[in-house]
């Protein structure tokens, strides 16, 4: 049976999708006896978001043979709306004949969502004082109402919306980025009203810190659709957050730390009959050391480098004395200059340390507490393995002593049990969709995690590098302006 | 065989230009430094070797020269502190910049101090320079004579001295001068090194990242593990060339401005040091006048003859001091001019290196699919 070309394809009736974005038609089976009426075809059709241009919708369809297809290349005329074939891209894609929303393969490039903090300002006085932040959203996404938007927020409205993600997602295997350090010092400075460089360093450190764990969410494809995030983002009065001691960082490394120790302290070792798993636990480990590592390193780094600002300026207040005490004129002139040359040099030194910092040594610090959120996704997946297993265990035990009981003969008592075995049956059932269910959005989230590593890392180190290349180029310019200065000592 | 150093003045047989110390030797606690000159006459190249002990001799030497009239006059060009294998850390405080690294700084420092005293008009005419350069038996194993110029006991007498108003505008104006331009140029010199010091603990820093970077190879097939390899791998070869880019502005700074102001705070300090022996002998010729006035007749006529010897010789250092002080202004300028120049020349050309070779990595990173 071949399909002729000639008419359009009827699905057209897509909601809230335009008619901009072209359908394809992914695969067809072979013609089944399904309907009496004729035979009818299974097609698989896919359709772009018109909002996100990699986000595709899949869905299968029944169709007789009447419906006729027409098939072009793109580009295609406007109207009627073309159709085109497709190779289909992964054979385990096609599982499903339902709705089915696919990941997103690069999609970072045009992720059409920019959220901006900044504006800190001081909010009331004395201990109860804060530091309301102003969030900034730009965006197409149809998900909000408007396109351009902004709210003020609070460190612990951050705080709260973690910790509500933490709660619902978490124990299912979504790996949700880490809220932003807590700092008691940094906090009691601010409060105090200090106004001096380190309380606005810390300011700066948070402010950026809250910036990149509201973009690492709306990045997630799930959480940017969750309400609590849409709430966070859009309404204009929060309900104050309250008890956000337990998911900073820390207590999630603890809350980590005692699910691990429960774990290990289990007799029964959990049979990882997927050896991915295994592989990619050990390679978690492995990574939490080496990030540690790396960690460390920069941040010596930037310690030398504020060092050496410091020296620079000293050296540079030396030099300005050496030409103010000098009598030779343009010996004087020349080393006047030096001064300011190094003052110069100084505040590139001090910018060469802001990027080191804000970009190397933070993103090295959010992917250090980053594997911790994964360590604890991992560790969720073993204790769903080990409630399924008590519940098999149970289930187990209470077949036995329904066994028994028939061979006893209580009656009464066996009604209960055959009840109680219903139950637990359900719950074992649960337990092992609950367990797959985690698995495969494990294996889902560390593949997204791990793309995005390399997205972020390279991203960053762009940044830098046009950074460096940037003082380099400043460089160039204050010795080519000097260089006449010297020459002309004489 | 020891050659006699006699008094005879001679002139130098090598070309001063050419003097170089090519390379520093440690054997075990010594460090022997190989000096090369050319001879005047294009026959060839005089190597020799000498320790820090040769220095001093030859120092000690020019030092001694109580025959040269006005010899106090002179700005005597400044030995650098003893350098050592394993050095205290009192030592290399003193040492400063010449202290870095491998001996190049605290080479080119002894260099320049043969240079200058080999150019010198009055002391590159000692004998001592010429076996200093050319005699292949090192000269500094005799023990010399005490030198007149003992400054520990001038130390002793005090700083009261120091202050002793002068009878000479000139003098006095380059003493205020010269008690400022010491403080500043040493801490000048101080504070540069500092920067250096931060500098090669930034180099070292950025080693250690690039090598915990090559840590971070995965081991699996894993796609996205092997991109986020090759990044890994790349950003550990940008800090590669963060720590070259570093550690060769550490260098030019050592090699050209470093060692310049080095120079001139010791330079400074020697000229202080001619300073207080003129004004020693200042106080020295206004006790002897006094002498002279309340002395009773019969020693009137000896009294008198010390003033006027003591008159004499300072004229005869106040003469060649002013001189000296001439030439030390004009060649410190000279000297700082070249040290400036060559700063900025080499800064210019490792910040131009340095731009492209970051720009390539950048290149590298955006064409990274």
């Amino acid at each position: 049976m071949s399909w002729r070309t000639g008419r359009t394809c009827s699905r057209n009736r897509l909601p809230l999708w335009s008619q901009a974005q072209p359908v394809c038609l992914l695969k067809t089976s072979a013609p089944t006896q399904t309907d009496p009426n004729g035979t009818r075809c299974l097609m698989t059709i896919q359709r772009t978001c018109s909002q996100r241009p990699q986000r595709r919708f899949r869905w299968t369809v029944q169709r007789g043979t009447s419906c006729c297809l027409m098939a072009r290349r793109p580009p295609s005329p406007p109207s009627p709306p073309p159709i085109s074939i497709l190779t289909p891209r992964h054979d385990d894609m096609f599982t499903h004949s339902s709705f089915d929303e696919i990941e997103e393969e690069k999609g970072d490039d045009s992720f059409d969502m920019h959220i901006s903090v900044s504006d800190p300002e001081k909010v009331g006085d004395g201990m109860n004082a804060y530091m309301a932040y102003k969030v900034s959203i730009k965006t197409s996404i149809s998900l909000f109402k408007s396109q351009e938007f902004s709210v003020k927020r609070r460190f612990s409205d951050f705080l709260g919306l973690h910790s509500k993600l933490a709660s619902k997602y978490l124990h299912i295997g979504y790996i949700i980025p880490p809220a932003p350090e807590k700092s008691i010092v940094g906090m009691t400075k601010m409060k105090v009203g200090k106004e001096d460089q380190s309380s606005n360093e810390f300011v700066e450190k948070r402010r950026s810190a809250l910036e990149r764990y509201l973009m690492r969410t709306v990045k997630h494809p799930i959480l940017l659709k969750d309400p609590d995030v849409l709430q966070f983002l859009e309404s204009s009065e929060l309900p104050r957050a309250v008890s956000t001691q337990a998911l900073s960082s820390a207590g999630l490394l603890r809350m980590v730390n005692k699910a691990a120790e429960a774990v290990n302290k289990m007799t029964i070792k959990m049979n990882e009959s997927d050896a991915w798993f295994e592989e990619k636990q050990q390679h978690f480990e492995n990574l939490d050391v080496q990030l540690r590592k790396l960690h460390a390193s920069v941040e010596s780094l930037v310690c030398h480098r504020k060092e050496l600002s410091v020296n620079t300026a000293q050296f540079a207040k030396s030099a300005a004395m050496l030409g103010n005490s000098e009598d030779h004129t343009a010996l004087s002139r020349a080393l006047s200059q030096l001064a300011e040359v190094e003052e110069k040099i100084d505040q590139l030194h001090q910018d060469q340390a802001n990027g080191d910092f804000y970009l190397f040594s933070e993103l090295l610090g959010d992917y250090v507490r980053l594997i911790i959120a994964v360590k604890g996704v991992f560790d969720h997946r073993i204790k769903t393995w080990q409630k399924w297993q008590d519940s098999q265990m149970l289930l187990q035990k209470k077949r036995e002593a329904e066994a028994k009981m028939q061979f006893n003969n209580k009656p009464d008592k066996l009604q209960q049990a055959k009840d109680e075995i219903k139950e637990l049956e359900g719950k074992v059932e649960q337990g092992e969709r609950d367990f797959e269910q985690i698995s495969k959005t494990i294996r889902k989230e560390v593949s997204r995690f791990e793309k995005e590593r390399v997205t972020d890392f390279k991203a960053i180190i762009i940044k830098y590098l046009e950074s460096l290349v940037q003082t380099q180029q400043q460089l160039i310019k204050y010795w080519d302006a000097f260089l006449p200065e010297a020459k002309a000592i004489s | 065989m020891m050659e006699e150093v006699n008094e005879v003045t001679s002139t130098l047989s090598v070309d001063i230009q050419s003097i170089k110390v090519t390379e520093v030797v440690k054997d075990g606690h010594t460090l022997t430094f190989l000096i090369e000159s050319e001879k005047l006459s294009g026959t060839g190249v005089y190597h020799v070797d000498r320790t820090y002990d040769d220095f001093e001799w030859l120092q000690q030497h020019l030092f001694s020269q109580e025959e040269v009239s006005g010899i106090q006059g002179v700005i005597f060009p400044p030995l650098p502190v003893k350098a050592q294998v394993n050095a205290s850390a009192k030592v290399i405080k003193q040492l400063g910049i010449l202290g870095l690294g491998e001996w190049q700084a605290y080479c080119k420092a002894m260099e320049t101090f043969v240079r200058q005293i080999a150019a010198h008009s009055i002391l590159g005419k000692n004998n001592a320079v010429e076996i200093f350069l050319t005699s292949s038996d090192p000269p500094g194993r005799h023990r010399v004579r005490k030198n007149i110029f003992n400054r520990l006991s001038q130390a002793m007498e005090g700083m009261r001295k120091e202050g002793h108003k002068d009878v000479d505008e000139f003098f006095q104006t380059e003493r205020d001068h010269n008690l400022v331009f010491t403080g500043c140029a040493k801490t000048a010199a101080e504070r540069f090194l500092d920067v250096v010091q931060t500098e090669q603990k930034i180099a070292v820093a950025c080693g250690h990242f690039s090598t915990a970077l090559r840590l971070c190879v995965e081991q699996g097939e894993d796609p996205d593990e092997l991109d986020f390899t090759k990044v890994c791998v790349k950003l550990s070869e940008v800090f590669e060339s963060i720590q070259k880019n570093v550690t060769s502005v550490a260098e030019n700074n050592v090699s050209t401005l470093g060692l310049g102001l080095d120079l001139e705070s010791r330079y400074q300090e020697a000229e202080k040091e001619m300073l207080y022996r003129r004004t020693c002998k200042l106080v020295e010729l206004e006790t002897t006048r006094r002498n002279a006035e309340k002395a009773k007749p019969v020693k009137k006529a000896a009294m008198e003859e010390v003033k006027k010897a003591a008159e004499t010789e300072f004229d005869h250092i106040s003469g060649v001091a002013k001189e000296e002080i001439a030439r030390f202004q004009a060649a410190r300028v000279k000297m700082l001019q070249q040290a400036l120049v060559q700063w900025c020349e080499k800064q210019l050309l490792t910040a131009k290196e340095s731009a492209d070779q970051f720009n390539q990595h950048l290149q590298a990173f955006r064409g990274m699919a």
